[in-house]
């Protein structure tokens, strides 16, 4: 078991996903992944792992304004494997 | 990216944390809207009216809207606004400010509205040093018909009817109309920027941001070109949109400030940066040859489509 | 204001900017033009505008921006640069905004221009057709006051001869009824409170309060074309009472017309006219009238027969219907030409009269 120190955070409206996967590359830290299940739209939608910088990459890249961006006011330690 | 990655839960805001960026422009009354996967268009729109949000000016502005995709932003813009016919954004939107010459005007247009329908429009509104700021949504293709060839589009791209590619002796050359406003007197801001990474979003949102303090001091016509994604329009998947942009329009329109005021307010341009900021080999008609080729672009997938 | 001595382009414009008109663009065309130079010349030195703009294209668009802030707005041409307007003319329709059109025509060749429109769509411009530069004065002020009752474009129907001859009139402002305050104009005023306004041609609002989208706006808009109907029809009429013979024209010729209808009254002969005024609404329950029981009824046009047509639907059959017209130009092809003249029109209407085939 290991831990990430994350400094930040998303909130991911899955509903408003079209799945295009703008966000996936657009992060700098590579924690967003593409579910493998769809939404009620029939989009996958990305998945958010430890390690966030809360730097609002994918919220500037996503057409249709999924995420909110947050900064934790002291990081913690998530848990990088299940 | 593995699968047995932990997903950390992502529906609702945490606890002990501060929002950096909200989910919806302040100016936006819904954040819905029927635009494709991997548009673009909707990446500039929240750039321009986070702009017009911090500039405190929301509520002194107007709104003049060409037609095409982004047309249906006016019913989710939280603006006063006028719509205009297909190209003829620019007089409408000079007659709004004659009357109304304290208030910030601007317009958006496509590239099939602004570069073909209504060419001398906003070449007569440059020139005319009118004080509104012309935003172009650039994909180089009519999006709304599904696909077209327009004046922007690159030589070699495939377009429904170019099939084989744009061809420049059958036909012509696209149009760099940032490139041609920047010659004309009146035209005191022009820039040319891009969504097709977070970078370049924040280099476009300085660029639309520096246009409308162009306009606020009345220094006279300004315009910001932005580079949209449309992966439906150019027949790529969506996560391909970036790279494909990046290695056909982002060649030939290439990206950075054309012009601005010298003396003109903070700006990170004074020091001779006004040239663009990465135009290979120097002369334009470089980028009209091979390199557009569909087959020179990288078949990337996502994590080779980005990036500059 | 007193009576002065003024060109009709002069008066039309001093009309105009007495009836709150603040913006003007136009593109220089004879015998349009004056009219551009008056505005030109008025319009700063009471704080409005005049923009001589790059093309027809651009000059309707700018009115068309000006009108959205609420300002009183104008533009013009002649026919021929109306052609180029025609587009916008549809959607400004549409948008409902108020927009005042001058054709000063050459000739009376725009007829149908003006009362069908070249334009896509159900719409119809309110067109008003002055016979002289006082009734122009009138008219003009008129115009923008229609425009804004009914949120409708109006059309002023010029010509050469107005836009050129001089008369002693008075541009007083005129009075008229009160207007609704213009609640659907935008001033930049509304952005971020939730109540931001749209001005459209699409039936389109904001999603928070929808329009009606484009089939519910038009028909919400195209219903106020019955009521013009009702209630716009402007006509004069002369010596109808006995007449068996009837001439119906509009605009400067009608009054050469009028005046032929007084000689030959005075000589004895049992001839009417009618004047539309509004050509649309067309006055089409006033000629209706005039053809009972008349031998004829000719419409003197200066065209290729273009208002005959409404004369006819007017006359539903009971007259024979003959035009005494005709294509009549100066060699620039600007002017009026050689049929407008009272010796040639009264020569035709007698003609007529007689039975005698019509001069061609």
């Amino acid at each position: 078991m290991t831990t990430v120190l994350t400094r930040g955070t998303v909130t991911i409206d899955v509903e408003g996903c079209k799945g295009c996967e703008l966000c996936i590359p657009a992060c700098p830290p590579r924690v967003l992944t593409m579910s493998a299940e769809v939404n009620g739209l029939g989009f996958r939608y990305p998945q958010l792992h430890a390690g966030c910088t809360g730097c609002r990459a994918c919220l500037d890249m996503c057409p249709d304004f999924v995420f909110e961006v947050y900064k934790y006011d002291t990081p913690v330690e998530l848990e990088v494997e299940q | 990216m593995t699968a047995e990655r932990s997903i950390v839960p992502t529906g609702s805001p945490p606890a002990s944390a501060h929002r950096v960026a909200e989910l919806t422009p302040d100016l936006l009354l819904t954040e819905e809207h029927q635009m494709c996967p991997g548009c673009g268009e909707p990446l500039a729109l929240r750039v321009l009216l986070d702009t017009l949000s911090q500039l405190g000016v929301a509520q002194r502005t107007v709104a003049v809207m060409g037609i095409g995709c982004y047309t249906s932003f006016s019913g989710t813009m939280d603006l006063d606004l006028v719509q205009a016919l297909h190209g003829r954004a620019p007089s409408v939107a000079t007659g709004v400010k004659r009357m109304l010459p304290d208030r910030v005007v601007f317009t958006m247009q496509g590239d099939g509205d602004m570069v073909n329908e209504g060419l001398q429009e906003v070449v007569h509104t440059a020139a005319r040093g009118e004080s509104v700021t012309a935003v172009l949504l650039n994909n180089g293709v009519f999006g709304e018909t599904g696909g077209h060839m327009t004046a922007t589009s690159v030589i070699g791209q495939r377009t429904k009817n170019t099939l084989e590619g744009r061809d420049a002796e059958y036909h012509g050359h696209p149009i760099r109309i940032g490139d041609l406003l920047a010659t004309l007197d009146g035209s005191a801001y022009v820039a040319r920027g891009s969504v097709h990474n977070a970078g370049a979003v924040a280099r476009t949102k300085r660029m639309v941001r520096r246009a409308f303090e162009s306009q606020l001091r009345g220094e006279g016509f300004s315009f910001v070109e932005i580079l949209t994604m449309c992966p439906t329009g150019w027949f790529v998947p969506t996560a391909e949109g970036p790279g494909y942009m990046d290695d056909t329009l982002g060649q030939v329109h290439t990206m950075g400030e054309l012009k601005a005021r010298p003396g003109g307010g903070p700006s990170d341009h004074a020091s001779g940066a006004l040239a663009p900021e990465a135009r290979p080999g120097g002369g334009p008609s470089d980028h009209a040859s091979g390199a557009l080729a569909p087959e020179a672009r990288p078949g990337g997938g996502p994590e080779g489509g980005v990036g500059r | 204001m007193t009576r002065r001595l003024m060109e009709g382009s002069e008066a039309m414009a001093e009309a105009a900017v007495a009836s709150g008109c603040r913006f003007f663009a136009g593109y220089p065309m004879t015998p349009f033009t004056e009219l551009l130079e008056h505005l030109a010349r008025r319009l700063p030195e009471v704080g409005g505008v005049c923009i001589n703009a790059e093309s027809e294209l651009e000059a309707v668009g700018m009115a068309w921006g000006a009108l959205a802030t609420g300002a009183r707005a104008a533009t013009g041409s002649t026919g021929q640069g109306l052609s180029l307007m025609q587009e916008s003319f549809s959607e400004i329709t549409l948008a409902e905004l108020p927009l005042v059109v001058f054709n000063m025509a050459r000739g009376q060749s725009d007829y149908f221009q003006a009362t069908r429109g070249g334009g896509h769509g159900d719409y119809r411009h309110i067109v008003l057709a002055p016979m002289d530069i006082a009734e122009a004065v009138e008219l003009t002020q008129l115009a923008f006051h229609l425009a804004d009752r009914w949120r409708n474009p109006v059309l002023v129907y010029g010509d050469y001869l107005l836009a050129h001859t001089a008369e002693a009139v008075d541009v007083s402002p005129m009075t008229f009824a009160p207007l609704p305050p213009k609640d659907w104009a935008v001033d930049g005023s509304l952005g971020g409170t939730s109540r931001s306004r749209t001005v459209s041609s699409l039936g389109v609002g904001k999603v928070n309060r929808p329009g009606g989208g484009i089939p519910a706006h038009f028909e919400a808009v195209v219903p106020k074309q019955a009521a013009i109907t009702a209630e716009e029809v402007r006509v004069e009429t002369g010596f109808l009472d006995d007449a068996q013979h009837v001439v119906v024209a509009f605009g400067t010729p009608a009054k050469f017309v009028r005046y032929v209808v007084g000689q030959l009254r005075a000589e004895g002969v049992h001839v009417g006219f009618v004047r539309p005024i509004s050509l649309w609404p067309f006055p089409y329950e006033a000629v209706a009238a005039a053809a009972e029981g008349v031998r004829s009824v000719m419409v003197f046009e200066i065209n290729g027969g273009q208002m005959v047509d409404d004369v006819r639907i007017g006359v539903q059959g009971k007259a024979p219907v003959v035009s005494i017209g005709g294509i009549s130009t100066d060699g620039s092809g600007f002017g009026v030409g050689p049929l407008l003249d009272v010796e040639v029109i009264r020569g035709r209407v007698e003609a007529v009269v007689s039975g005698q085939e019509v001069p061609a």
